[in-house]
């Protein structure tokens, strides 16, 4: 199979037939590649729904030299040999991504001072790029109470953008799925109908995936704002999952447990919930360094007390 | 020996003259600056009693606003803390229960708020910080204290009394003033 050469950005690659435009640029990395708020690689079917990573095509082949009419989401669109893709180049894909952001805010209820995810949120990273400095909206936005879905999953509704992320999860990583998207259209909300009727041991994989603060642990509520806390990687044996997570420290006390993301936000591995929500002591696990993290990452600033 | 230095003088002791002996002179000399300096202007104040003006800006003792309900506006999000060049700051939140409504304005609150005031260094980054409009720098001076704990001020002396309100017009500038009234900046209110 010959491999297909695509330019991004004016950088090119080769990559394999059956690439969508967003891993062939993941391939390349940096700061070409387009932010993705639904599109999550380790779920199958994921993406096209948020319209972040909208990006233009200035050529649709080599044989068929013409631009696609539309922007086109990069996360579903297959490369094309001899595709040419401008994505931070054009314009165009820039004002529609300031406008995607602008939309995804519509209903967000802003309440990062409040929100365990601030610090790591996907939402604060792409509106600090994309996002204007005013809201345009006078109109009244969605209210929910911030309900428990399962056990040790809190679920603020306010602050979700229907990425059906946390559905997949549970479609293709637990055995049964008992929440999903009630309603439509603009009336669209996550639910379960019975309270606390998520038990999966694999549920607390939504958390990790959720892109925003919808979905937040709730033995991890309030603790800490996340740039408070130090990230070590850590293991355990675990007769159910890899056991391979990252310890959120304040000073001695392990405050929270999440698998390790990728720079992409991505999990490596899922984990199951006796590691992510039962073992909250030091000595459950063997340490084996702090995690590197990027170094203008929030998470890296002003720590109480030096370790 | 070479000098290490040009700044080295040699030191002598010649004897004095009859009007250098008698110190009189010198004693009278010493007498009129001392006493021209009882008709200057007093470069001290009876403090407790008069009080110096201060600059509109001035920045003392830090004092965490409640809302025009009575509510503590405080969500400790931690800004302040992450701001603080002097890791002053420390907080401890907690969940609002149903029912102290009327207490906190929102979902979160700092049920501990520590400033330790001998780390301050009262730049007012803090307050530049807060997104809630929680924490802002008066004119009130931090008393002084014969202990270093007593300088960990707590939640009971920087929370503002409901009866008794402190003042911080001043800092709310009209560049402030003109924020607010802005429609579009709602969502930080």
């Amino acid at each position: 199979m010959p491999l297909l050469k695509v330019t991004i950005d004016n950088v090119e690659v080769e990559v394999e037939a059956g690439t969508t435009i967003m891993n062939a640029a993941r391939q390349v990395g940096g700061h070409i590649v387009p932010p993705a708020m639904c599109y999550y690689s380790k779920l199958e079917g994921s993406g096209g729904k948020c319209r972040t990573c909208l990006v233009r095509v200035a050529q649709g082949s080599a044989k068929d030299p013409r631009p696609m009419p539309k922007l086109v989401a990069s996360c579903r669109t297959l490369v094309q040999d001899g595709m040419v893709v401008e994505n931070t180049t054009s314009p165009e894909a820039m004002d529609s991504r300031q406008a995607i952001t602008e939309f995804l805010l519509i209903n967000h209820p802003l309440d990062c001072p409040v929100c365990d995810q601030a610090g790591e949120c996907h939402l604060q990273d792409l509106s600090y790029v994309h996002g204007l400095e005013e809201t345009r909206t006078v109109e009244e936005r969605r209210v929910f109470k911030p309900i428990d879905i399962g056990d040790k999953i809190k679920l603020h509704m306010n602050r979700c953008i229907l990425c059906y992320r946390c559905v997949m999860v549970a479609d293709q990583i637990t055995d049964k799925r008992v929440h999903g998207i009630l309603g439509r259209g603009d009336h669209s909300e996550i639910s379960t109908h019975i309270l606390k009727a998520v038990d999966n041991d694999f549920s607390g994989n939504m958390i990790d995936v959720c892109p925003v603060g919808a979905l937040t642990d709730n033995t991890f509520r309030f603790k800490s704002r996340v740039w408070f806390t130090k990230p070590f990687d850590a293991h355990r044996n675990c007769t159910k999952c890899s056991g391979k997570v990252v310890l959120w420290m304040k000073g001695e006390e392990l405050l929270r447990v999440t698998g390790r993301k990728d720079k992409y936000g991505e999990l490596d591995e899922f984990i199951c919930n006796d590691c992510r929500f039962d073992h909250k002591a030091t000595a459950d696990w063997t340490i084996e360094g702090p995690r590197a993290i990027e170094r203008h990452s929030v998470i890296s600033q002003n720590h109480y007390g030096k370790q | 020996m070479e000098k290490l230095t040009n700044r080295s003088v040699v030191a002598s002791d010649k004897k004095m003259t009859f009007m250098e002996r008698i110190y009189v002179p010198a004693i009278l000399k010493g007498m009129s600056i001392t006493i021209t300096h009882f008709f200057k202007k007093k470069a001290t104040i009876n403090y407790p009693e008069e009080k110096r003006e201060f600059s509109k800006v001035y920045r003392g003792q830090h004092v965490l606003k409640r809302d025009d309900e009575g509510r503590e506006r405080c969500t400790a999000c931690g800004l302040c803390a992450v701001a603080c060049p002097a890791e002053a700051i420390t907080m401890v939140a907690a969940e609002r229960k149903p029912g102290e409504e009327n207490l906190y304005r929102e979902e979160k609150y700092a049920a501990v708020y520590e400033i330790n005031m001998l780390r301050c260094i009262y730049c007012g980054d803090c307050e530049d910080a807060c997104p809630k409009e929680a924490i802002f720098l008066t004119d009130r001076i931090v008393a002084s204290q014969y202990e270093r704990m007593p300088f960990v001020y707590g939640k009971d002396i920087l929370v503002e009394p409901t009866d008794l309100r402190v003042d911080i017009s001043a800092r709310q500038t009209s560049a402030v003033h003109d924020f607010k009234k802005n429609k579009a900046f709602a969502h930080n209110r």
